[in-house]
């Protein structure tokens, strides 16, 4: 059993700087790589690419990535986990054991596949069990959108990701899975924690929710001192240096660049956090208000003390779900005036609006450069700026409706008030709304699978 | 006198469906004990007027030096169906450190402001 390993953060999200997770792999020494590729709505995206072709359904990223980091993953004895896999873990899987076969390393690894997590073709059946899938924010029952529904996902837990990995596995690839138990799981497996080991488990999750968006613990939209944090442009993605006993050191690569401090944990801490003293998921819940920090030298901090409680018993349901039309409309207008031009074009625009009968179930202006992210916070905004960004929103079910709405930003320009530009970009795009739907499900519903396969 | 908060403390906020969560952070340990007394969830919900619709709740963390607040309805339904241009929050931070509160010329004194 290691006594230390270092677990590496790859990917803060799906679309996050492609090359970091081949510079965690060879700007250092790293255990892990653990990388989060699924948001909220990102296994609605790929529930349709799957219906198109059921081969894809999965973050095809991942795969080009193992083409370029798999030899050294295997020469430096490095284990890849990832919920890469989407709606089609096995199609992910598959991809990656053809692509190891490619590079001469057939036969020389193993492929973990975990599965379970999919739980779209069994909606029916749980409602017509009582199982209502309430909406966790609103509590609206499910048969609200029950024939809109895109697809339906129960977030795993650091188990399957354990077992895999203690079956000889070198990439474990999930679909939804939380992102802290791609973290927690590869601490599991090392150190042997118990199963009701709560502290333990609360540690491994709450680094694991530290490193989850890469770089933002590590010096990326830090406030603190932002301006002497060093070369970003040359960043270090996290790393967790996780100790048997539960206490571990947050740090980056030597020679990279950005900050790893108190202040940056901190700021990841306290990032999308409810309750501090009740942080759940599926393996345990932890209490944020138990963690403790000691700056560690250059770039690394310790974080210990942390306590954690029992895992409650049921499990949290991403369902995402059709939610209609959208789209958004731009101006921007000039000094002088610039954000009495942009209110008046407004106006106008609203008033046309009204004439042709347009009906939206919301429609929101903002004046970007005035106010747009304080809202009355900003105060009165000056008559000198220098331009504003008048951007208009509309939103509802029906698609012609929002359709000719984009056909009324232009016409402004010609029709409205002066020295106004910025449509080169052409007419806006009507977006069609997938909506997140979160909801819980008892825990003996949902029967995760691990499968091995050799490369 | 009124000290605004952006001296005192740093903050990151994010969401979950339409409630905004902001995170402030004591700049120094020994500005957190005021950042308890004046930053209330009374004051925060004050302060958003006309931005959070619902309630605001606080947690502290004296751990940290920080408290975490959760404004809820702020983000015009939140997710993909918000039209907002900042439909995650992400902006709410720096917004809280707007918000100016009241500390004796004692204890600025004290606190080397």
């Amino acid at each position: 059993m290691k006594e230390k390993i270092r677990i590496a953060a790859g990917q803060g999200f799906w679309g996050d700087l492609p090359d970091a997770p081949v510079r965690q792999v060879e700007e250092g020494p790293i255990d892990y790589l653990m990388l989060d590729y699924l948001a909220e709505v990102t296994m609605s995206i790929m529930q349709k690419q799957k219906a198109r072709d059921p081969k894809a359904g999965y973050a095809r990223d991942f795969v080009s990535l193992m083409k370029r980091i798999l030899p050294a993953c295997v020469e430096r004895d490095i284990k890849v986990v990832a919920n890469a896999g989407g709606v089609n873990v096995e199609g992910c899987a598959a991809a990656v054991r053809e692509v190891a076969r490619e590079l001469g390393l057939g036969g020389k690894l193993k492929i973990g596949i975990v599965t379970g997590d999919d739980i779209l073709d069994r909606v029916d059946s749980f409602l017509a069990q009582g199982i209502e899938l309430r909406n966790m924010d609103t509590g609206e029952p499910l048969t609200t959108v029950r024939d809109r529904i895109q697809s339906a996902n129960a977030y795993l837990g650091a188990a399957p990701i354990v077992e895999a990995l203690n079956q000889g596995a070198r990439v474990v690839i999930t679909g939804r899975a939380t992102d802290t138990g791609l973290t927690l799981g590869p601490m599991i497996h090392e150190f042997g924690w118990a199963g009701d080991d709560w502290n333990k488990l609360a540690a491994g999750t709450i680094a694991g929710h530290i490193i989850e968006c890469g770089a933002q613990c590590s010096g990326g939209n830090c406030q603190y001192e932002w301006q002497s944090i060093p070369d970003l442009a040359n960043v270090g993605f996290p790393i967790a240096e996780a100790s048997a006993d539960g206490t571990f050191v947050i740090t980056k690569h030597e020679g990279t660049g950005g900050r790893v401090n108190l202040p940056s944990v901190k700021e990841q801490l306290v990032y999308e956090m409810g309750d501090p003293r009740g942080y759940i998921t599926p393996d345990c819940v932890a209490d944020f208000t138990t963690v403790r920090l000691l700056d560690d030298g250059a770039d690394r901090v310790r974080v210990f003390g942390i306590k954690g409680r029992p895992a409650t018993d049921t499990l949290k349901v991403s369902i995402s779900y059709s939610a209609g039309y959208k789209a958004v409309g731009t101006l921007v207008y000039a000094w002088p005036d610039a954000y009495q031009k942009a209110k008046a074009a407004d106006s106008i625009l609203r008033a046309r609006l009204n004439r042709l009968g347009l009906r939206f179930d919301q429609i929101l202006t903002e004046y970007v450069g005035a106010n747009a992210t304080h809202g009355p916070l900003a105060g009165e905004p000056s008559p000198d700026l220098a331009e504003v960004q008048l951007r208009v929103g509309v939103r509802g079910d029906d698609r012609n409706a929002i359709e000719r709405f984009t056909k009324e930003i232009a016409p402004l320009i010609l029709t409205g008030p002066p020295a106004v530009t910025g449509f080169a970009g052409g007419r806006p795009k009507v977006e069609e709304i997938v909506a997140y739907w979160p909801a819980l499900i008892p825990k003996s519903q949902i029967m995760s699978n691990v499968e091995v396969i050799e490369a | 006198m009124r000290v605004q908060l952006i001296r005192l403390g740093h903050a990151r906020s994010g969401d979950k469906g339409d409630t905004a969560n902001v995170g402030l952070i004591a700049l120094r340990d020994e500005f957190y004990p005021f950042l308890l007394r004046e930053v209330s969830a009374a004051r925060v919900k004050e302060h958003f007027k006309g931005i959070c619709k619902g309630e605001v709740e606080r947690f502290e963390l004296p751990n940290l030096g920080a408290l975490n607040f959760l404004l809820h309805e702020s983000l015009g339904g939140g997710g993909t169906l918000s039209l907002m241009t900042d439909a995650q929050g992400k902006t709410f931070s720096t917004a809280l450190l707007r918000m100016e509160i009241e500390i004796s010329d004692d204890e600025v004194k004290a606190l080397n402001l």
